[in-house]
């Protein structure tokens, strides 16, 4: 089997964007959590394909959009400390702060580097004594057991100059923020085939019970998302609220067992502020009082960080799916890709981002003669 | 092919086995690098003479002139050096206006320390590269820099060519209804340069596609007058370079992305990484725009070209969304693939 080309076929997902038009009988809500499955909807034009009744909404999953300016802030204060090599995945870079960017650091004299995994910033730790390596440990419930493996690894090794400031956010907590919400939209939601791959799917069932939403686990590719949707708007349809996998192939009800174990030894349950968003009642991860010494926030003061976000920048209704992209009075004049006020607009998948680039085509489209 | 651990220097330069200061301060070192290494190698009688220029004879007609500069690192990758680069890149840049490349420049600034071997396969290299190009390596110059102050050996080359009379081929002459081609499979270059750099392992040996491409250009206007435009899709891809054209000539331009030949190894890496090929380097590819009856002949020729055997037309320019570049999707939806703000970075999942 050919785990990427079989899930691409172009005659397979209009024949399954044909079913959904059968299925749908009035208009639906529906939010994609995962920042992937935003991306591949924007970059196959999934949603082009589908009955104009079906609204996707691009929910908070893209890590790059969600971390706070606070610790975006704290990761440039430290990047620019002249014993420190800081590393991190390579679009985190771009993404602003209060001021700057780490690419800004970077030209500025800060030992700034792009790795591929937390591992590699833990090699170079051994291979650098002489260096405070410190890696950018974020994201969602996905990247969190290869970071925890990191710290694990650093502990295990005796390795005193490597730590790790850590952003882990998690995604059943945000889906419980979004639907507590007062003006809540969101009628249905797909659930993020990676982070269930981790973390399996027992943790839906009590949420799709108690606010009666079907929770439907897919994955990336077009028909996985596609597939995804049509197994949803059959359970919206039929009134049911249940947790289905659509993407068998890779996730079970358990999950990564192993992986969820080390999760538990290194990480704990903490609040977490949510860029646009705010705090989210435990809904991220820090490491444990065991793993404390390996805490880049403990080991460098970075002092009191006065965080400015944007007055003009409403990206966390955007998160939330309350208001979209295009009706933001900052979208496109204050606000474009190339000046962001908010991190929907700095990452390729951010929602605002999205409406930008998509909708001068639509503009243009209407207005061609 | 020269591999740089069997390389064996010339003697005089025998003296010092790594680049020193005194190589690029114009006395007796500096002399020997000349006399030794660069003289031999690029074997150019304009060249040997040792003037302050060059003197060369004035072809009749236009003259297209162009410059660029090399700080790939690593200096070898899989497929090819700084060294090829530095030549392809340049005699590209004159072909994609229609022009026959006839002389180089380069100038080279090194890193002291670095060794000399290593500076002889690269040397070696660009003479390989300009005598398979049909170009003349014809005056140069050296500088070295302190220790830590370079990435061991950057190349600026400028080169001179000669266009033929009534050729009007540039950025801004794409029209509605032209057709798009591209010579061969998109982002081979980007992604090997990647895997060596960042010591990425993906199961197969990417391959920098490197290549000159004068010939093929030219096979392909002797095929056919209806070349519009002609661009080799470098840094920032093949998406770069036609958002230019789009913005230049101020029209549209649609790309069937069924019709984009990628291969397979490639688009793994690119999944893998969250890089799309549209966006990552060819060094040896070209992508032309031409008049709808052309499109034909011009995909034959570029097909009947070792170089241009994977071709395909993968496009069309329309009046619709000027300035925008929009792709086709496999499952029958539409994106933008807009201008990127810098490099294309690894997305985190």
């Amino acid at each position: 089997m050919r785990y990427l080309t079989e899930f691409r076929d172009g005659a397979t997902a209009q024949r399954l964007a044909a079913e959904i038009r059968r299925l749908t009988t009035r208009p639906w809500a529906i939010m994609e959590v995962c920042g992937g499955q935003t991306h591949s909807i924007l970059r196959n034009g999934i949603d082009q394909i589908l009955p104009p009744e079906i609204e996707l909404i691009h929910g908070p999953g893209c890590p790059v959009c969600v971390t706070p300016v606070e610790q975006i802030d704290r990761a440039l204060a430290i990047a620019a400390r002249p014993e420190v090599t800081f590393c991190s995945f390579g679009d985190m870079l771009r993404v602003p702060g209060s001021g700057k960017d780490l690419f800004r650091v970077k030209s500025e004299g800060g030992d700034v580097r792009t790795v591929y995994s937390p591992l590699d910033a833990v090699n170079l730790a051994r291979e650098r004594p002489d260096r405070q390596v410190v890696f950018f440990g974020l994201g969602f419930e996905t990247t969190a057991p290869a970071n925890a493996m990191a710290v694990h690894l650093a502990k295990q090794q005796g390795l005193a100059n490597f730590s790790m400031l850590v952003s882990h956010v998690l995604v059943p907590p945000a889906i419980e923020a979004i639907l507590t919400a007062p003006q809540n939209r969101v009628q249905a939601f797909l659930a993020a085939g990676h982070v269930c791959s981790i973390m399996g799917t027992w943790q839906y069932p009590p949420l799709a019970e108690r606010f009666h939403v079907p929770i439907v686990v897919t994955g990336f590719e077009p028909l996985d998302v596609l597939e995804g949707i049509r197994r949803t708007v059959q359970l919206l349809e039929a009134g049911e609220a249940r947790v289905e996998n659509a993407y068998e192939r890779v996730v079970t009800a358990a999950g990564n067992q192993p992986a969820q174990k080390l999760l538990a030894e290194v990480f704990e349950v903490t609040d977490r502020a949510w860029r646009g968003i705010g705090v989210i009642p435990a809904s991220g991860w820090r490491l444990s009082a065991a793993y404390r010494d390996f805490d880049a926030e403990v080991r460098f003061d970075t002092g009191a960080i006065q965080a400015q976000e944007s007055p003009l920048c409403r990206s966390g209704e955007v998160l939330r799916g309350v208001l979209k992209p295009s009706r933001c009075p900052a979208f496109g004049k204050e606000c474009t890709p190339r000046t962001p006020l908010g991190a929907t607009m700095v990452s390729s998948e951010g929602a605002c981002a999205a409406y930008y680039n998509y909708g001068r085509f639509l503009t243009a489209e209407t207005s061609a003669p | 092919m020269i591999d740089p651990l069997t390389w064996s220097c010339p003697l005089p330069l025998r003296d010092y086995p790594n680049v020193v200061l005194g190589h690029g301060g114009g006395g007796r070192l500096s002399a020997d690098l000349v006399e030794h290494l660069f003289v031999p190698a690029f074997a150019s009688t304009a060249l040997a003479r040792l003037g302050d220029a060059a003197v060369l004879p004035a072809p009749a007609g236009r003259l297209a002139f162009s410059t660029d500069s090399y700080v790939v690192h690593p200096l070898f990758f899989p497929g090819g050096s700084i060294g090829e680069l530095a030549v392809h890149g340049t005699v590209n840049d004159l072909a994609m206006m229609g022009a026959r490349p006839l002389y180089l420049s380069a100038a080279f600034i090194l890193e002291e320390g670095l060794p000399l071997q290593t500076l002889g396969a690269i040397v070696d290299r660009m003479a390989a590269a300009a005598r398979e190009a049909g170009v003349a390596i014809t005056t140069g110059d050296t500088k070295v820099v302190d220790k830590g102050h370079g990435h061991g050996c950057y190349i600026t080359t400028a080169g001179v060519g000669v266009l033929a009379d009534g050729l009007d081929i540039g950025p801004d002459r794409a029209r509605p209804g032209d057709v798009v081609l591209i010579s061969g499979t998109l982002g081979d270059h980007g992604m090997a340069v990647m895997s060596v750099r960042e010591g990425l392992e993906f199961g197969t040996r990417l391959e920098s596609d490197t290549a000159p491409l004068a010939h093929l250009v030219a096979t392909l206007l002797a095929a056919t007058p209806g070349v519009h435009v002609l661009r080799d899709p470098t840094r920032g891809g093949l998406a770069s370079s036609l958002n230019e054209i789009a913005h230049t000539s101020r029209v549209g331009i649609t790309l069937e992305e069924t019709a984009l030949p990628v291969r397979p190894e490639v688009q793994a890496a690119c999944d893998l990484l969250g890089m799309d090929p549209l966006y990552v380097a060819n060094e040896g590819k070209l992508t032309a725009i031409v008049a709808p009856e052309a499109a034909e002949a011009a995909l034959e020729a570029l097909r009947g070209h070792p170089l241009g055997k994977d071709a395909a037309i993968i496009g069309r320019v329309t009046a619709e969304h000027p300035g925008l570049l929009v792709a086709k999707t496999a499952i029958g939806g539409h994106r933008v693939v807009p201008l990127q703000m810098g490099e294309q970075l690894p997305r985190i999942c």
